[in-house]
């Protein structure tokens, strides 16, 4: 089965690490259901931007903490230049 | 699999796919038994359909109210993830509403019986409906797919 999405997160850990948060408290802070928090944390659903925000604010981490995408180290690095 | 896994929106896809498949199959039941009496297109149908259509919808508003009283332990009932999931199920069961509809449009203009009207779109919207809470519950067991 093709996974549903290419982007990984540290949410599970990240939970533990912040006085172990359980599914319940995050999803309560960032304002969704515990299964959306569950399907986040297993790759089954690609949040919007707004709700990986939410959770990166909620954690108390950046948002690349949180997630992770496999081609982001392949990409050019930004040069600062602009056009 | 474990109900506690599910929120409200996915309890109901499973309780509607239950029921739209039960009151369809009594509705053929029904007729069939008729049909076996009465040929078509003469068999009566139009008191089976109204009252397998009308129980469906009472047995989906009842179990829909005691779901809800059930989850609210979880908090928080739908989310932007049901929006998503149920937009996508929508859209991907309205071929068959479609195709059931323009059956209908070319049985009216073939002038056929109306009991080939009536159930080739009660078809659709049962197709339809199958469709939808069979892509609903996929989509929550398995994943939403990125666009």
């Amino acid at each position: 089965m093709v996974k549903p999405t290419s982007v990984t997160n540290n949410i599970r850990s990240l939970r533990f690490a912040a006085g172990e948060l359980t599914q319940a408290e995050l999803a309560e802070r960032v304002g969704v259901t515990r299964q959306t928090i569950i399907a986040i944390e297993q790759g089954k659903y690609s949040p919007s931007l707004e709700i990986a925000f939410q959770i990166a604010y909620a954690l108390g981490v950046r948002l690349d903490e949180v997630f992770t995408y496999p081609g982001a180290s392949a990409a050019p690095a930004p040069t600062g230049e602009s056009e | 699999m474990a109900i506690d896994d599910m929120n409200y929106e996915e309890r109901v896809a499973w309780v509607g796919l239950v029921v739209s498949i039960a009151s369809f199959a009594v509705y053929v039941t029904v007729l069939l038994t008729r049909a076996a009496e009465t040929p078509m297109p003469e068999t009566p149908y139009v008191d089976a359909m109204l009252w397998t259509i009308g129980a469906s919808i009472v047995v989906m508003i009842i179990v829909s109210i005691i779901v809800g009283i059930v989850t609210h332990k979880d908090g928080h009932e739908t989310d932007i993830r049901d929006k998503q999931i149920k937009a996508r199920a929508e859209f991907t069961s309205r071929g068959f509403l479609v195709a059931g509809a323009f059956a209908a449009l070319v049985f009216a203009l073939l002038e056929l019986d109306p009991f080939w009207i009536a159930n080739v779109l009660y078809l659709g919207f049962f197709l339809s409906a199958l469709l939808e809470t069979v892509t609903k519950i996929a989509l929550y067991r398995r994943g939403v797919p990125a666009w």
